[in-house]
């Protein structure tokens, strides 16, 4: 039962993951690209690791319910860091003036 | 379980150098950038695979985490610097940056 669970979450966020990164190599200009990248960031580390710390608890002890605790303090940080890094990223990217791509332009 | 373990981490393994195409042809520095986000976020979950199949997760786990820091701390640290540097943006085209350089 644990088993299927821990499947279905670790393939949602491979779904998650080549999703991002088709939309990284195919999208038009930096923001779009930014924005799977985030996706990517987020939603993909979340199902993998929450789907990982769970089948780290198949077999029940103390140290494996440290190490599941662990993981998903990984979990928490990558939620706080991921969007910071992105609005960084796009800061850097709008100061810089890298104006956004519009529809008919040629695409990099 | 294990060789669905395997099979996961290959594939991450496939999408991370996907990513480093964006990484090595991207036309600007912060197309750069965020492939190389890319790439540290999937070895993250990657570092965790490998101690799920070697069973060492205990040990692993620590390497994740500073992994994941080290990632953020260098990620912000780079679109600092590139962000102080207005106008200072190896790749982009002439005519695509604006005169000001302003919001």
């Amino acid at each position: 039962m644990i088993a299927i669970l821990v499947v279905v979450l670790i393939l949602c966020g491979l779904v998650f993951f080549t999703g991002g990164t088709v939309g990284i190599l195919r999208l038009p200009d930096l923001y779009c690209r930014l924005h799977a990248a985030s996706n990517l960031d987020t939603g993909g580390s979340l199902l993998l690791l929450a789907g990982l710390a769970l089948f780290n608890l198949h077999h029940f002890s103390l140290e494996a319910l440290l190490t599941s605790c662990k993981i998903l303090l990984i979990l928490v940080f990558v939620f706080l860091s991921g969007p910071i890094a992105t609005h960084g990223i796009v800061d850097a990217g709008v100061r810089a003036g890298l104006a956004p791509w519009v529809k008919g332009e040629k695409r990099e | 379980m294990q060789g669905f373990f395997l099979g996961c981490g290959i594939f991450l393994s496939l999408l991370m150098f996907l990513s480093l195409v964006r990484t090595v042809a991207g036309p600007t520095a912060v197309d750069r950038l965020v492939g190389a986000n890319a790439i540290g976020s999937k070895t993250v979950v990657l570092l965790i695979l490998i101690g799920l199949i070697y069973e060492r997760v205990d040990m692993f786990v620590d390497i994740a985490l500073a992994y994941s820091l080290l990632n953020f701390i260098a990620v912000l640290a780079a679109a600092r610097y590139f962000q102080k540097r207005k106008g200072f943006m190896p790749g982009v085209p002439q005519e695509k940056r604006r005169e000001d350089g302003s919001r």
